[in-house]
């Protein structure tokens, strides 16, 4: 097939606007970290897009994407690009430049990697997630990518759905930040519950909105294409992310009040569960999505909460149990009306896909736990994962990085 | 009267103020402060090299309290605010003249 310009151009922007995700999600945690901490905790999410950015290009596509082996994991032919460039692949996105499909994927692999570290925050040597972060990479998504993206991958081959990565990014890091966090233990007074309130709410929101926007490249583009399908991503999106803020919101009002914070983590929970679906199902059944996620979500939060994990930020309330209702819920109501590559679900008379899509989520929550917490061990073992007591007192801002998030002679 | 005047640890605040409530204190003024005790701030290690972060962040109370109860007072700041490690704050405690409630205008220890 031959390039197709208003496709191209469309990738391009997505790949763009994915991108941003990252910078968004480096706000979104954090602001919600003490500001002793803030730096440190931007710098998690950012310093993915430089060390992501490069691995990716240099093994990552051709592991993830490269000619199917045995259905583990691709081969090394695109290693260090070679034979990606301007025409399209001969498997994946027959209608933009392989180079475009090449670099709006890495963008995927930047943001997963940079959830993980919600669970870390306040607390983890910088080296140690770097380490973490190169052997994760490199051992969890890569493969887990090539399962369910990879033409041969044996989730893909069994029938699994996953649109834009409910699975293959929500659910691999949400459920790889409840594994480090428990190995990593809880921050300094965690437990003696000292107050460890967010130091920024208005920029959580900023964060979160930049998430928003940027989730329609993340949705709209996996269409690798900008016509119907990409429209119908769309619109899906942002219903499920709008129905999820609002019954958010209004269950933090029977509870308490209504809460910025509630709107802002409601709207990134819909916005995770519409992930794998979006493409499969009618845009109207985004509601039922976001409503079933944001009731989910909100309840596994208040459950964590009273558990003695420090999940810190809550990546494995919102994106793990987020990620695997919604690629239950792709099983329940997708549809072949809208894409003739998907599946019928549940609602549409076939109960199976909602077995098959739960093969995929037992799968990844097995493999991304287990591997999350042996690599946390080898690191542990070789460089330590935590930081000292008087460095946590003082702060990661100053004693990882040198620098603080706001000037002058106090603070 | 006397001011007790409490410089700690900023994650101690919320145990201090209850001791505090419990004496019946409820009347109190907090400060973000920066600081240093004898030891200039604290060594921290960078890779093979030392260095020492200087003034850190620290909360000051401010509470006036009636004589007798200074050392109820001060005992249970110091209870509040303990790690036994470098760092754990000072306490100063400091004559006050007069003290006048500018709602009513009443002063003295019916005013702390």
């Amino acid at each position: 097939m031959s390039i197709n310009n208003a496709n191209t151009a469309w990738m391009l922007v997505s790949s763009a606007l994915v991108l941003f995700m990252t910078v968004g999600l480096a706000f979104f945690y954090g602001g919600l970290v003490r500001r002793k901490n803030f730096l440190s905790t931007i710098m998690m999410s950012f310093f993915c897009l430089g060390l992501i950015g490069v691995l990716w290009v240099v093994y990552g596509y051709t592991l993830a994407f490269g000619p199917d082996k045995a259905g583990i994991i691709g081969g090394l032919n695109f290693f260090g690009l070679i034979g990606v460039g301007q025409s399209p692949s001969a498997t994946y996105a027959q209608t933009i430049p392989q180079l475009a499909f090449m670099a709006f994927q890495g963008m995927f692999a930047v943001i997963t990697v940079a959830l993980i570290t919600g669970a870390v925050v306040e607390r983890i040597k910088f080296s140690a997630l770097m380490l973490f972060s190169i052997i994760w990479f490199t051992i969890v998504y890569l493969p887990v990518a090539h399962w369910v993206w990879g033409a041969g991958g044996w989730l893909n081959k069994l029938g699994s759905l996953d649109f834009a990565g409910g699975t293959v990014v929500h659910i691999a890091a949400g459920v790889s930040a409840l594994s480090l966090a428990v190995l990593l233990g809880p921050r300094k007074g965690f437990k003696e519950k000292e107050p460890m309130e967010p130091g920024n709410i208005p920029l959580v929101a900023l964060g979160a909105g930049i998430l928003w926007f940027g989730w329609f490249g993340f949705n709209a583009g996996s269409a690798l294409t900008s016509g119907g399908l990409a429209t119908s991503a769309f619109v899906a999106t942002n219903l499920s992310a709008a129905t999820a803020a609002l019954v958010w919101m209004i269950l933090s009002w029977i509870y308490r009040r209504p809460s910025l914070l509630g709107v802002v983590t409601g709207a990134v929970a819909g916005l995770v569960a519409i992930t794998p679906a979006a493409g499969f199902i009618q845009p109207i059944m985004a509601i039922p999505i976001g409503a079933g996620v944001a009731l989910l979500c909100y309840h596994m939060m208040i459950f964590r909460s009273k558990t003695n994990i420090d999940e810190s930020l809550d990546v494995w309330a919102v994106h793990g149990m987020g990620g695997t209702w919604g690629a239950i819920a792709t099983g329940i109501f997708c549809t072949t009306a809208v894409n003739a590559a998907g599946k019928q679900g549940l609602i549409y008379g076939n109960p199976k896909q909602v077995l098959i899509q739960l093969i995929g989520v037992v799968a990844v929550w097995v493999f991304a736990f287990g591997m999350t917490w042996i690599i946390g061990k080898f690191v542990d073992k070789v460089i330590g994962l935590r930081v000292s007591p008087a460095e946590e007192s003082v702060g990661l801002d100053i004693s990882q990085h040198g620098e603080r998030a706001y000037g002058g002679n106090l603070r | 009267m006397k001011k007790v005047e409490a410089i700690i640890r900023e994650e101690k605040v919320e145990r201090v103020k209850s001791l505090l409530e419990d004496l019946g204190y409820h009347g109190m003024t907090l400060t973000e402060v920066s600081g240093r005790g004898r030891q200039r701030g604290i060594p921290l290690k960078w890779g093979s090299k030392e260095y020492r972060l200087d003034f850190l962040p620290k909360m000051k109370i401010e509470v006036v309290v009636i004589d007798e109860d200074v050392s109820s007072v001060v005992n249970a700041i110091c209870k509040g605010a303990k790690t036994g490690e470098i760092g754990d704050g000072k306490i100063f405690v400091i004559p006050i003249e007069n003290a006048i409630r500018v709602r009513t205008g009443d002063s003295g220890t019916s005013a702390v």
